[in-house]
Parts: C-alpha cells; sequence; structure tokens
C-alpha cells in the first residue's frame, strides 16, 4: 500500500495534540530554513534528532525516509564545492575543491536533515487523516482540505487499479523497452487509469450526494490541548526563539 | 524534480510560496464543492501516474505529466498539483514543506501555461493531427518550463549552483520528447474513450452538469 506505516506507538509524541504537532513541525522548518550559522544548524540537528528517540522511530524506517533527500543532497555535493572561489583544500585533477565550496554544501546538508528529521517525527507518529482534520481546525482552507482527503483516499485505490492495468499488459506479453510500442502502450495505460479514475468519481459524488453531502465534513475524534500540549508548544516556541537570536547575534 | 528542503535561499522560499498561494487562490475559485471529489481523484490518478516508470535507454524516467493535467483541469492545476506535493512530502520525503511553494510553482505554472497556449487544440471538433500536435507541444512544454523553472530557483539561490541548475535543465531535455509523445498519445486515447474528459474545462459551467 502507499502510505505511511500505521501511525502506532505510545510516545509523548504520539500523544500530543497534532495542532501543536504541525505549527511546531512547520516553525522549526521555516527557522532552519532561513538559518546560516553552523552552531544554529547543529543545535537544531541536536534538537531534530531527540524530538525523533522521543518520538521512538524505528531506525530503519528513519533511514529509508533520509534516503530522497540525501540523493539530491549528493547531487548538489557533487558541484557546489568547485563552483566558489577561494582558499583551496583539495585537488581532483584540473577541479580545485575550495573551502567555501565545502563549507556551504555541509550547511546545506545539515539544514536539510534537521528539517525532514523533524517532518519525519511528524509523519510517523500522526495517521495522515488526523493530519487533515488537524489542518481543517488550524483553518486551512475548506476546499484545500477535501481535496487532500479526497486524494489521500483515493491514492491507494488508484494505485491497485493501476497495478491490475500493468499487469493485464503482462500477461500479454508486453516487455517495455525503448520504442514507440512501449511508449503508446503506457500513454494508453495512463489515459484508461484518468478514465477509470473519472468514472469512480463521478460514482463516489452521486453516493456522496444521495447521503446528503453538502460541502461539510465531519470528525469523530475531537482534539483538545492538555497540560503537555501547552508545554510542548511554549518549549517549542522557546526552543525557535533561543535559536533565531542566536542566528541574528551574528548579524549584530 | 522536486527541490529539497534546506537548499533554497529565504527570498526565492517567500517568492516561490506567494506566487503559488495567489494561483491555488485563482484554483480554488474556479473549484465548485460539486468538483472537489472528481479533481481529487484526477490528482490522485496524476500522482500515480508519476510513479510510472518509462524506459529511455538505459536509464528510466518517471512521468510528470503536468501538461496533460493542465489540459484537464486548467487553473485547478494549482490546487492538485500542492495537494499531490504536499501528501509526496508527507508520505515519502520527497520534497519538502518549505519548499512545497517554489516545488508547486515549478510544477503548476507551465501547466497553466501549456493550457492557455495549447489547450484550444483539444477542445471538441478540433482535427486529429491538431489535437495530436498541440498535445505534444503541452506536454513537452510543460516539462520544459518546469526544468527551466527548477534550474532558475536554484540559480537565483546563489552563483554557485549555476552548474547544478544546467545539469537540472540538460536531463530534463530528453524527457520533454518522452513527455510529448505520451501527453500526444494520451490525449489521442482520451478524445477517443473519454472527449469530455478532455474537453471538461472548455464546456460552459451550466451545460457540463448532468
Amino acid at each position: 500500500m502507499i502510505g505511511n506505516e500505521v501511525a502506532t506507538g505510545d510516545s509523548l509524541i504520539h500523544s500530543l495534540d497534532p495542532r501543536v504537532k504541525i505549527v511546531a513541525v512547520c516553525l522549526f522548518s521555516i527557522v532552519v530554513a532561513v538559518s546560516h550559522r553552523f552552531v544554529v544548524l547543529m543545535s537544531a540537528m541536536g534538537l531534530g534528532l531527540s524530538i525523533i528517540l522521543l518520538a521512538g522511530v524505528p531506525m530503519r524506517q528513519l533511514v529509508r525516509r533520509l534516503i530522497p533527500v540525501n540523493t539530491f543532497i549528493l547531487l548538489l555535493w557533487i558541484f557546489l564545492p568547485f563552483s566558489f572561489e577561494g582558499e583551496p583544500l583539495f585537488s581532483l585533477g584540473p577541479l580545485v575543491g575550495v573551502r567555501e565550496g565545502v563549507l556551504y554544501a555541509a550547511r546545506i546538508s545539515i539544514k536539510s536533515n534537521a528539517i525532514v528529521v523533524v517532518l519525519i517525527a511528524l509523519v510517523a507518529s500522526t495517521s495522515i487523516l488526523t493530519l487533515g482534520h488537524a489542518m481543517h481546525e488550524l483553518k486551512a482552507p475548506k476546499k484545500i482540505v477535501h481535496l487532500f482527503f479526497f486524494t489521500c483516499r483515493y491514492v491507494d485505490v488508484i494505485h491497485r487499479e493501476y497495478v491490475r492495468l500493468a499487469n493485464a499488459v503482462k500477461v500479454r506479453g508486453f516487455r517495455p523497452g525503448t520504442n514507440m510500442h512501449t511508449y503508446k502502450t503506457l500513454a494508453y495505460l495512463v489515459g484508461m487509469l484518468l478514465v477509470r479514475s473519472s468514472d469512480r468519481a463521478q460514482r463516489v459524488n452521486n453516493a456522496m450526494l444521495c447521503r446528503g453531502f453538502r460541502g461539510n465534513l465531519y470528525s469523530l475524534s475531537t482534539f483538545s490541548l492538555k497540560a503537555a500540549d501547552v508545554a510542548s508548544l511554549i518549549l517549542m516556541l522557546a526552543l525557535m526563539l533561543a535559536l533565531g537570536v542566536l542566528e541574528w547575534t551574528k548579524m549584530a | 524534480m522536486h527541490i529539497s528542503e534546506g537548499v533554497l535561499s529565504p527570498s526565492v522560499l517567500v517568492a516561490g510560496a506567494a506566487l503559488t498561494t495567489a494561483g491555488v487562490a485563482v484554483g480554488l475559485k474556479r473549484l465548485d464543492h460539486e468538483e472537489i471529489p472528481s479533481a481529487g481523484i484526477l490528482s490522485a490518478a496524476f500522482f500515480v501516474a508519476s510513479l510510472v516508470h518509462v524506459p529511455a535507454g538505459p536509464a528510466s524516467v518517471h512521468l510528470v505529466m503536468n501538461g496533460l493535467l493542465g489540459l484537464i483541469l486548467g487553473w485547478k492545476a494549482f490546487p492538485a498539483i500542492l495537494v499531490g506535493l504536499g501528501l509526496q512530502a508527507l508520505l515519502f520525503q520527497f520534497g519538502g514543506l518549505t519548499t512545497l511553494g517554489v516545488n508547486t510553482l515549478n510544477m503548476a505554472l507551465p501547466a497553466v501555461i501549456c493550457y492557455y497556449l495549447f489547450g484550444w487544440g483539444a477542445k471538441a471538433g478540433t482535427r486529429q493531427h491538431v489535437l495530436t500536435i498541440t498535445a505534444f507541444a503541452c506536454g513537452s512544454c510543460a516539462v520544459l518550463f518546469s526544468g527551466v523553472m527548477v534550474g532558475f530557483s536554484l540559480y537565483l539561490t546563489g552563483e554557485a549552483f549555476l552548474p547544478a541548475a544546467k545539469l537540472v535543465v540538460a536531463a530534463h531535455l530528453p524527457v520533454m520528447f518522452i513527455e510529448g509523445g505520451l501527453t500526444a498519445a494520451c490525449a489521442f486515447f482520451l478524445r477517443r474513450v473519454r472527449p469530455e474528459l478532455l474537453e471538461g474545462q472548455y464546456v460552459p459551467k451550466s451545460a457540463s452538469q448532468f
């Protein structure tokens, strides 16, 4: 199934109000994304790691989820050390690695990993539909939240549909290669996927209208702020403020 | 290609987020309540289509299909892509929260531009070869513009990104032809099987309700 592992667990992070988690993660991401100083970035990384330890995310899951961001970072490491001018650090044939470039790449690596680690703590401790309800509670536009729910709900259904179509062409002896036949087959497959999806959308819409859908989604669970939620939010705000001050004192 | 967290400069992030907010606002204005299920399910379909790997010589590329998305959804491509990318960030950690604005803009703006440039070819009654040519142009230009915008976002962050930005644009060039071909074939298929899906954007609102 496409999607995250079921968010089970009983750590402190799991039991926090999802609204608090969303606000905290957004705040953290923004503060870290605009920071430059290594002290700030390293403390952010430390904070991120302690949050993820607290959430008890399995190591394997953490590593697997860190792969996409680090592939992109790897691409930058190929170029960045060589595209600055300054104090040479090492050389590879005609290319000279420059101190500033290496520092810049290192800064980006710490930054992205810190942000993504905290994001992983969020998604590993909250189910995706709960996040949708929390966004609604945080007054995100209603249409966006509805769109989010429908997409979440149907990604898996449509993925199964795709697997079915892919199996159907495989059974008929289709072997993908670099040729027109492959491209045409895959294009028709995507087309069929769209046709089936739009049929399904029509049926879902009719079914919802039959059940009296008038543009409101109701959640069975209600959120409530507990003392621990308020305390964590205040702690997070204080820490972010501290990072901000640490970052800003460089400028002054 | 999604830009990861922590790479872009704050000004690029803010500009991307602001422009995406504007685009999403326009898209949401055009999205009626009755259309939300179909827009949501179509954006799920495009999410799945982006997992399809197409062989290209020794490597394989994954589909983007933002041209076709623009053709079918018009301005509604903005909210659809925003939700799709948000979901990818949450589920697979492709892209991220702070880069959501820039990444959405890089995918959705080309979709909308191509919808205005080439969308007329998908209207009912255009000839078969006109549809094929405009759909090809739509699919390939959308990917090309996306590549250029990704490169430009990197370049605006700092001169040092220029080589990486060039590589990103160069990598999009072969993909462009594959995307164009697939979009054309897909539009041809939809015209024969389900023309209303292609023409949805061009039918007056009242007439499309059945």
